[in-house]
């Protein structure tokens, strides 16, 4: 069947089966390989979108389901091509990644994360990163790079 | 891996789902948030026929509370909505708390209530938590409806007491009266994973100060969510003191059929029942002063 779906900002139009999961038609369907695949059953985070501006598991859904909502992946991050947002770049400057598998997952969680908890502190930090795994870093760098991204936005601000 | 072919229908009316659901009966299945039907489908555990997508029926995802104070909570509710609301946290305080140690965000963002208790996995803080509040049911089929207490629902692993045609359309929650204390605690291997042991306390203080009404429930305790009902009656007319916390923590033991899993033996999960009962009652003792 025929489906319109939005992601950063962008109309994609495709005829999908109802069963293809909404992972799939993003990466498959739509070229748009950063939201990756780790598990397809909910449990590493490495597929994790913005759906409606809230993050949600990719691999859990089909993409018939998508129609009518505004998706948000890890390619709607960056300002431009070449650049980096302020949380992308933190994650840079922090070495909160390795390999990258789980890193667009994270950034996603953390975009939410950040949105709603300017200003987290660690523990609030490692309990929202519990539902993304990672084999590489051993967290502490992600951890740090999120703590340095909630710092910079503060320093951004016109009054701080 | 990826799920089997299905038809896939998603109507906007209530009746029109129900009328799918009557006329393909075992051969469909509701899809509400997915957080538990897709993973089984992705690994072909479940296949399904048909699928009767409730997502786009605005008339289900539903919260408020009726003049009385029950709250009623619908079918596409999801966690994220329960979790976020101000009243909730209120007036039903241990919904909130439990529900913060059920998955993560990124499955409550979609996961709903309803799909939990329907999905009805014995290691889930939400049915035990629905038998802790005395919470009611209300499933619909076309033509017909019933509400069934949160005690009859559960019937094993995975197994309800929903027909073929029915539908989990409504949770209603009675209010707590004034004097009531409630505590939701477990213990996981990692945050949002499910509970190795967990427990429901609701304890309500009479004017004299003491135990006036006692719930004790607990998940991960056996094939069905359960309510140590010994335990709790044993606080009744008590100062709910330390000494009758312990005397209920070894009541309980008597009543939990605990299956032990790769992360926890049914002596720790025992143990760690022991514990919690304690630490629970104490908590909601405190609450309800
Ligand atoms: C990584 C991960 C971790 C999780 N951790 C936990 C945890 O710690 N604790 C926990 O409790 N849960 C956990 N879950 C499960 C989660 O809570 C699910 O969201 C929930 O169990 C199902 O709700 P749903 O809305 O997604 O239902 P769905 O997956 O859509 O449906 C579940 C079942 O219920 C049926 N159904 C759904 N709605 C209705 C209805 N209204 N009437 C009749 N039948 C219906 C469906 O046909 C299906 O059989 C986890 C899930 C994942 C992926
Ligand atoms: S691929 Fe979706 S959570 Fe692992
Ligand atoms: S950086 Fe390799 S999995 Fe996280």
């Amino acid at each position: 069947m025929k489906i319109t779906v939005r992601i950063n900002g962008a109309n994609h139009t495709r005829d999908v089966e109802p069963r293809l999961l909404l992972s799939d038609f993003l990466r498959h369907d739509c070229g748009l390989t950063g939201t990756h695949v780790g598990c397809e059953h909910g449990v590493c985070g490495a597929c994790t979108i913005l759906w409606d501006g809230a993050p949600a598991r990719a691999c859990l859904a089909f993409a018939v389901q998508a129609e009518g909502h505004e998706l948000r992946t890890v390619e709607g991050l960056a300002p431009g091509p070449g650049q980096l947002n302020p949380l992308q770049q933190a994650f840079q400057d922090s070495h909160g990644l390795q390999c990258g598998y789980c890193t667009p997952g994270i950034l996603m969680t953390m975009t939410a994360f950040l949105e709603e908890n300017p200003k987290p502190d660690e523990a609030q930090v490692r309990e929202a990163l519990s539902g993304n795994l990672c084999r590489c870093t051993g967290y502490q760098h992600i951890v740090d790079a999120v703590l340095r991204a909630a710092r910079a936005a503060e320093q951004r601000k016109p009054n701080a | 891996m990826k799920p089997a072919p299905f038809a896939w229908h998603a109507p906007d009316e209530l009746e029109a789902a129900l009328a799918l659901k009557a006329e393909h009966g075992g051969e469909a299945r509701f899809l509400a948030g997915g957080q538990s039907l897709v993973p089984a489908m992705n690994f072909r555990v479940a296949q399904p026929a048909v699928l009767v997508d409730l997502n786009r029926i605005a008339t289900l995802d539903t919260l408020g509370f009726t003049a009385d104070g029950t709250l009623v909570i619908g079918a596409m509710c999801r966690y994220r909505r329960i979790e976020r609301d101000a009243d909730v946290a209120r007036r039903l305080p241990m919904l909130a708390e439990a529900l913060a140690e059920v998955a993560h965000p990124q499955i409550r963002t979609r996961g709903t209530l309803a799909g939990n208790l329907c999905h009805a996995d014995p290691a889930s803080e939400m049915p035990a938590v629905m038998l802790a509040l005395a919470a009611r049911f209300l499933l619909r089929r076309k033509g017909g409806e019933r509400l069934v207490a949160a005690r009859d629902f559960f019937l094993g692993p995975l197994a309800t007491a929903l027909a073929e045609d029915e539908m989990l359309a409504e949770i209603h929650i009675p209010a707590l009266p004034p004097g009531s204390g409630t505590a939701f605690l477990e213990v996981a291997r990692r945050r949002g994973d499910y509970a190795m042991m967990g427990v429901a306390a609701v304890l309500r203080r009479g004017a004299d100060g003491r135990c006036a009404a006692a719930r004790l429930t607990l998940c991960s305790a056996g094939p069905v969510p359960l309510a140590a009902d010994r335990a709790a009656s044993s606080l009744l007319g008590t100062r709910l003191t330390a000494g009758d916390f312990a005397a209920a923590a070894a009541l309980v033991g008597a009543e939990i059929d605990p299956m032990g899993s790769v992360q926890a033996s049914p002596a720790y999960q025992r143990h760690l029942a022991g514990v919690l009962v304690t630490r629970a009652l104490s908590l909601a003792a405190e609450r309800a002063a």
